[in-house]
């Protein structure tokens, strides 16, 4: 077995590493960042779960020491509301990509997010549906070229962190691939706050996108990500004009981005009380 | 030189990240796709290659730490 040079290193499973990703591809540092919250929260490798779907995003579950599962397109979340539901003690984690969660599974999402299931959702977001040959995805910006938009997409981009809120997801959160600190700090307040917390990672994908978009060089898309993300609180303090201006230069806003401000009823909650009542115990 | 720089061949791509991020132009991506240590006492152990290796191929320790955990 491999040395471990570093402490987090023992939720990786050595013997697959070095992971598939393409060289500079933006899901090791997500992924890493995701093991330093597991650390930094105390969990370990026997009361966490580690749920993804398919595409590149979700090879992740491969690579770590925990219970993992590795299931259909676009539906870990069901599967982790499953597990949720059935062993209400453990951590569950889904680490999902931008077509797996807002594309084939985007109505698996909203649901999430609406019964507010206790689960740690963490989107890696990489502007493309890579592991396929770099087709177009929901995230994909305006003008963004695939192998599907040769002249650039016409299709507007979702913003995942709005559709999080608005679908009633308690905790919603961004970073990216360059602010790695700042990743882990917001994956480990997303595994400590209850109910469904949603952490989109932006990471950077040289191969199908970067290529294809005048950034061939992950290094570059990194600067990109430093260069075109402002703070919350700093962004929170531009006037109108100031952040039309930031929108239309593709900056935005990373930090914690919705918080609810009460402690909400989540899903678990919800049906122990289904429970109670079914069994004529009086509250 | 205050650090030591830990490469682990196998898992390093070659993808140059940590080239581009250090200030003190330590690392160089060798003929072979392989990141190398060509002024290894430039280093100030920032730690800014091992913060952003997509691979964790790279490790960077201070020296004073070390020796004051085998001391």
């Amino acid at each position: 077995m491999a040395e471990l040079t570093r402490s987090y290193e023992k939720y990786f499973r050595q013997n697959r590493l070095p992971h598939l990703w393409c060289p500079g591809c933006g899901n090791g540092i997500a992924m890493k960042a995701i093991v330093q919250a597991i650390e930094k929260q105390g969990w370990t490798q026997d009361n966490t779960v580690i749920v993804s779907g398919i595409g590149c995003s979700s090879r992740a579950s491969g690579y770590m020491d925990f219970d993992t599962l590795h299931t259909a397109h676009g539906r870990a979340i069901p599967f982790a509301t499953g597990i949720k539901l059935a062993r209400p003690e453990l951590n569950v984690v889904v680490i999902t990509g931008d077509g797996d969660c807002c594309a084939i599974g985007g109505n698996h999402f909203i649901h999430g997010c609406r019964r507010n299931v206790d689960l740690t959702v963490v989107l890696f977001n990489n502007a493309i549906y890579g592991m396929t040959g770099g087709q177009a995805s929901p995230m994909t910006p305006l003008g963004g070229k695939a192998t599907t938009t040769p002249y650039g997409s016409v299709d507007r981009p979702f913003d995942p962190c709005h559709l999080a809120k608005a679908a009633g997801a308690t905790f919603v959160a961004r970073s990216t691939a360059f602010h790695v600190q700042h990743m882990t700090d917001m994956i480990a307040q997303g595994m400590a706050s209850r109910g469904f917390s949603f952490i989109e990672t932006q990471v950077q994908c040289p191969t199908s996108y970067g290529r294809r978009n005048k950034m061939p060089s992950p290094a570059e898309m990194l600067k990109w990500l430093q260069q075109h993300a402002v703070l919350k609180p700093a962004w929170d303090r531009l006037d109108r004009e100031k952040k039309k201006a930031y929108i239309l230069d593709h900056k935005f806003p990373i930090g914690v981005l919705h918080q609810a401000k009460r402690p909400e009823l989540d899903y678990d909650a919800a049906y122990d009380q289904v429970i109670e009542r079914a069994q004529g115990v009086k509250a | 030189m205050k650090s030591e720089i830990t490469i682990k061949q196998a898992r390093c791509k070659g993808c140059g990240i940590c080239a581009a991020f250090c200030p003190k132009q330590v690392l160089a991506v060798s003929e072979l796709g392989k990141i190398q240590v060509v002024k290894g006492e430039d280093c100030i152990a920032c730690g800014q290659c091992e913060l952003r290796c997509p691979d964790y191929a790279i490790f960077v320790d201070k020296l004073e730490d070390m020796k004051g955990a085998t001391a």
